[in-house]
């Protein structure tokens, strides 16, 4: 067994059991922080396939911020673990028979009976300068550009989306325009003189 | 063998660049008070040591003995986690950094990405500590931070990008070639990219959670944050991990945008043949510490910012001039 | 691999839409309340141009550009001008009743635009990746579009329903769409056709990979079994965008249908024509049994249309050119049906009163017999009686599904129109043989009145001279 091959059996176990803790864990957080493991692990074992960029912008994008964003909203929500759970035994056959079918089903399709190294050769690892970034972008901005233009556009009607549904200008909301801070005049903007009559002496009993 | 000896060869190399860190980091912090202190016209530590030159070892030693408390219902393991989380990164960081020309551990074709993957990860350090501490200022300051953080990678990054836009390139190394050239401080990426330098600096100042920017920690509003019961060795730690993160602000600031190992001086007739002579090592650590020494004059001369208009600058300021100046690069680039 | 400036000159109607919604965007951003109607005018503007900036782009042979992802033939052209005008009559509707419920944002016009660019691009992809990405820019703007009145629970429930299963079906696709790409080693359609007829169907990863995309589809088609969402979103959702999601998106979606299953995956015809006999039957026979029982309209319709989903799949299944245009046929007849029977509905609405209960129509005839009118044809047009459109369609689909000697599949389809019948005629019955309960009469604007008239006149009238729109499909697949 070489170094690589044993590397890619240490992550793998690894991330099998983060991916068995984060479905089994009662604590949601302990779910959240155990995927960030998964993410982290699966991250390597792209590196180890000569994907550095995609392992990069794995960690990069879900681990440093989808994965932030996720925990702040599981850490403030007040999660009822009971009614979670409820069930749990009960539905436990039934997923398990499920999933059981579906890796078989994966086998059976994925497997090595069609994917096997017989049937692809195993590419050539690549020179010490190989740059799988300038790679990518080469082919991402050539061949893949009309892809990825629509990606953009999906991403930018996700955020017309997102603000959209959400933004509500809350009348309680006690916002500071700067632009009319800095309009602020010296005289009656600032400070309003009134005038009232002198109150009466309190006489004294 | 041979991959025992070379995995025992780059621990050596990680020993040799974590040592002398953590020694900056121990007398950056002394730095730190007596800089402020000078400007507060006070004097500052002066008892442990000649001038309190070995006030940070004693602190050290202090922080050493003292016990680490474990708030009642607090999550142990990830009370425990939370430090290492966050000095982790802080220090992985330093692995694709180029110390001078061919002085570098790991010389990683993405080594900007590497970088901007790391500093994106060292917020689970403290949102970690903010949850598993069950206390609600600690909860509040890693809700702050963790928005915060957020915010200003995504000027950090898009400015970033401009810079490998500007150098062509994203290793650390051919970026401080890319400022190479017979005008010496003029050919740096600070002229040209100016408001990106501002930019990356002030992020980088609201990324470590520094002042002005210190909502996270807070001291009059919510004690002291995501640290609040830590105490003896994990609050070292965390204390730690933010001033490395510092220094390695300051030490990126000087290689993306003030010419890294170059000489300012190259070029000019005579001075520049003379300055040349400098080790290129000498200069990077010059234009750390000027870096690093606005840090701390920030901290002494600024009130801290609310944190809506921090959120404001991040979002609404910064963010589209980076925007602006990714695509004015590119047009530059491609022309 | 260097790039073409002149790949761009297909793309131009995509390209201009994309940049109306931008410009609509910006626009809208500087606007008071009461110029809203300038993003309102913007829109239907660019609608127009676009259908001129496509036909000046068109030509008679297809072009495919962008290293085998886009591709611009007859089809598209064709259906991306149903496209423009079917939604600029929607965006019309929804014009009045949005501003009278103060829904009237730029956003539910730029998000329009972008359905729009997504159904173009849809309509218009050559590799699995554009057409996926086409599906998801469409399902992105309507899952927000649902959710647009966030007052009601309705709308953002049916809104997390869509979003909740369109997701699924997404997986779904992709996952057939990995397996195909592991089986031919290509995501073009062009090669993975060519990829399948030298090796045929013996390989099990290409099995699969046809089961999950024909899922996907029929998720997105909303054929049964995979209808569950259809009449929960027809509901919740506010009516305008009933009519938005009922009408355009069906052209899309016969297209989507069209590029993955015949373009890309034509040689595979015999194995994915029995899985859509059992959609089509299916979805046939429970939507015209469900809607019988339904008494809101909108949800009477969502079964409607889950039915004549059933319909046009039959065309597609016949595979053959005949049997592809007479489904187009179907397809622009039926889209230009449901816009005015929504249209018709929003026209009853008023402030404070949506007009989906079977009710809302008893005696309409006596309060606007120019509408009661055009609501029958409309429903005749839907139930495929003579004189209209729907029956022209209705045959056509029929006949060539009998060429391919399918003839008991055609069967069922008579027999269960024939039951669903019942439920649009029991709409007219309603309206002329029913006493009125409200006396309200209708207050409509002039170009929505004009507008719908020439919709329902057009059932009458297309059905009449089919020949014209016939013609037209059959250049387009030609």
């Amino acid at each position: 067994m070489t170094f690589e091959k044993f590397l890619f059996y240490v992550f793998s176990a690894i991330l099998v059991f983060a991916a068995t803790m984060v479905i089994t864990r009662r604590n949601p957080v302990h779910s959240a922080l155990f995927l960030v493991l998964a993410f982290f692990t699966s991250s390597i074992l792209w590196m180890l396939l000569e994907a550095e960029f995609l392992a990069i912008v794995l960690v990069l994008v879900y681990v440093g911020a989808v994965m932030v964003l996720f925990l702040f909203v599981v850490m403030m929500l007040d999660i009822d673990q009971a009614a979670m759970r409820a069930g749990f035994i009960k539905m436990l056959p039934v997923g398990l028979l499920v999933a059981g079918i579906m890796a078989v089903e994966m086998f059976l399709v994925v497997g090595p009976k069609y994917f096997g190294l017989d049937k692809y050769a195993m590419p050539a690892p690549h020179p010490a300068d190989y740059s799988n970034t300038e790679e990518l972008g080469n082919v991402l901005y050539t061949i893949y550009m009309y892809p990825v233009e629509i990606a953009s556009v999906i991403l930018l009607v996700g955020i017309i989306a997102a603000i959209g549904l959400t933004l509500r200008r809350r009348p309680d909301n006690k916002r500071i325009d700067p632009a009319l801070q800095v309009q602020v005049k010296k005289g009656p903007d600032r400070i309003r003189v009134v005038k009232m009559p002198a109150e009466k002496k309190m006489e004294a009993k | 063998m041979d991959a025992f000896l070379d995995i025992l060869w780059i621990l050596i190399k990680i020993v040799a660049i974590v040592l002398p860190l953590m020694l900056c980091v121990a007398y950056y912090t002394l730095a730190e008070r007596k800089v402020i202190s000078y400007m507060q016209v006070r004097i500052g530590p002066n008892r442990v040591g000649p001038r309190g030159s070995l006030q940070p070892i004693a602190d050290a030693v202090k922080l050493m003995f003292k016990e680490i408390i474990l708030p009642t219902n607090a999550n142990k393991t990830l009370f425990i986690l939370a430090p290492m989380l966050s000095i982790g990164p802080a220090l992985a960081a330093w692995a694709v950094f180029p110390f001078s020309e061919d002085l570098v551990l790991a010389d990683i074709n993405a080594g900007l990405l590497y970088l901007l993957a790391l500093t994106s990860v060292g917020v689970y350090g403290v949102i970690i500590a903010g949850w598993a501490s069950n206390s609600k200022y600690a909860f509040l300051s890693a809700i702050r931070c963790g928005a915060q953080i957020v915010a200003y990678e995504i000027a950090m990054g898009f400015a970033l990008v401009v810079v490998l836009i500007a150098a062509g390139s994203l290793n650390l190394g051919d970026i401080v070639q890319a400022q190479a050239g017979s005008w010496g401080f003029l050919n740096w990426f600070w002229i040209p990219l100016l408001p990106i330098f501002v930019i990356y600096f002030v992020s980088g100042v609201a990324e470590t959670n520094r002042a002005p920017f210190d909502v996270a920690e807070g001291e009059s509003e919510i004690v002291a944050g995501f640290h609040v019961e830590y105490s003896g060795m994990t609050f070292a730690v965390f204390f730690l991990a933010e001033y490395a993160n510092m220094i390695l602000i300051s030490a990126l600031t000087a290689i993306m945008f003030m010419g890294g190992w170059l000489s300012p001086f190259h070029g000019i007739p005579l001075l520049g043949t003379l300055f040349d002579l400098v080790p290129g090592f000498i200069w990077l650590l010059l234009k750390t510490l000027v870096v690093a020494f606005l840090f701390l004059w920030f901290r002494a001369t600024f009130p801290r910012y609310r944190y809506d208009q921090i959120m404001r600058l991040g979002w609404k300021v910064f963010i589209p001039i980076t925007i602006v100046w990714i695509v004015l690069a590119g047009f530059f680039v491609a022309v | 691999m260097q790039f073409e400036a002149s790949s761009l000159i297909p793309v131009l109607p995509e390209i201009f839409i994309l940049s109306v919604a931008c410009f609509v965007l910006v626009v809208d951003l500087f606007m008071e309340d009461r110029q809203r109607i300038i993003s309102y005018f913007l829109t239907q503007a660019g609608l127009l141009v676009a259908v001129l900036v496509t036909l000046g782009v068109s030509q008679p042979e297809a072009q495919v550009v962008f290293d085998g992802s886009y591709v611009r033939d007859g089809m598209s052209d064709a259906l991306k001008i149903g496209i423009y005008l079917i939604s600029f009559v929607a965006f019309l509707y929804a014009k009045d009743y949005l501003r009278e419920r103060d829904l009237f944002k730029g956003e539910y016009f730029v998000l329009g635009l972008f359905a729009v660019l997504g159904m173009m691009v849809m309509v218009s992809a050559y590799s699995f990746l554009t057409a996926y990405l086409g599906l998801e820019l469409l399902s992105l703007s309507l899952y927000a579009m649902v959710a647009f009145d966030r007052d009601s629970k309705a709308g953002s429930e049916a809104a997390m329903k869509y979003f909740v299963l369109g997701a699924i079906a997404s997986g779904m696709l992709l996952y057939g769409i990995s397996m195909i790409y592991g089986a031919t080693g290509s995501i073009e359609f062009e090669k993975v056709a060519a990829a399948l007829t030298g090796t045929g169907m013996e390989n099990k990863v290409l099995v699969f990979g046809l089961v999950f995309v024909v899922i996907g589809l029929a998720f997105k088609l909303g054929a049964v079994p995979f209808h569950m969402w259809m009449p929960d979103v027809y509901h919740g959702a506010p009516v305008t965008v009933t009519l938005f999601l009922g009408s355009a998106p069906k052209l899309a979606a016969f297209a989507l249908a069209m590029r993955l299953l015949v373009d890309g995956l034509g040689p595979l015809h015999a194995d994915w024509q029995g899985m859509l006999v059992v959609l089509a039957v299916l979805s046939m026979a429970l939507g015209n049994v469900i809607a019988i029982a339904q008494t809101n309209i909108k949800r009477m319709l969502a079964y409607s249309t889950i039915s004549h989903v059933g319909f046009i799949l039959l065309g597609i299944l016949a595979g053959t050119s005949e049997g592809y245009s007479a489904s187009m046929f179907y397809t622009i007849v039926y889209a230009i049906t449901s816009l005015g029977g929504f249209g018709i509905v929003i026209l009853l609405s008023r402030q404070g009163f949506e007009a989906e209960n079977l009710e809302d129509y008893k005696g309409l005839h006596e309060r606007s017999p120019w509408f009661a009118a055009m609501m029958m044809l409309l429903m005749f047009s839907m139930a495929g009686v003579p004189p209209t459109v729907g029956f022209w369609a209705k045959l056509f689909v029929l006949d060539a599904v009998v060429s391919v000697d399918l003839v008991w599949v055609a069967l069922v389809g008579v027999f269960f129109s024939i039951i669903g019948a019942f439920y649009y005629i029991r709409i007219v019955k309603l309206m002329y043989f029913d006493k009125p309960e409200a006396g309200e009469l209708v207050t409509a604007g002039m170009d929505t009145r004009v507008v719908l008239s020439i919709n329902g006149a057009l059932m009458l009238v297309l059905g009449l001279f089919p020949a014209g729109l016939l013609a037209l499909c059959a250049r387009a697949i030609g």
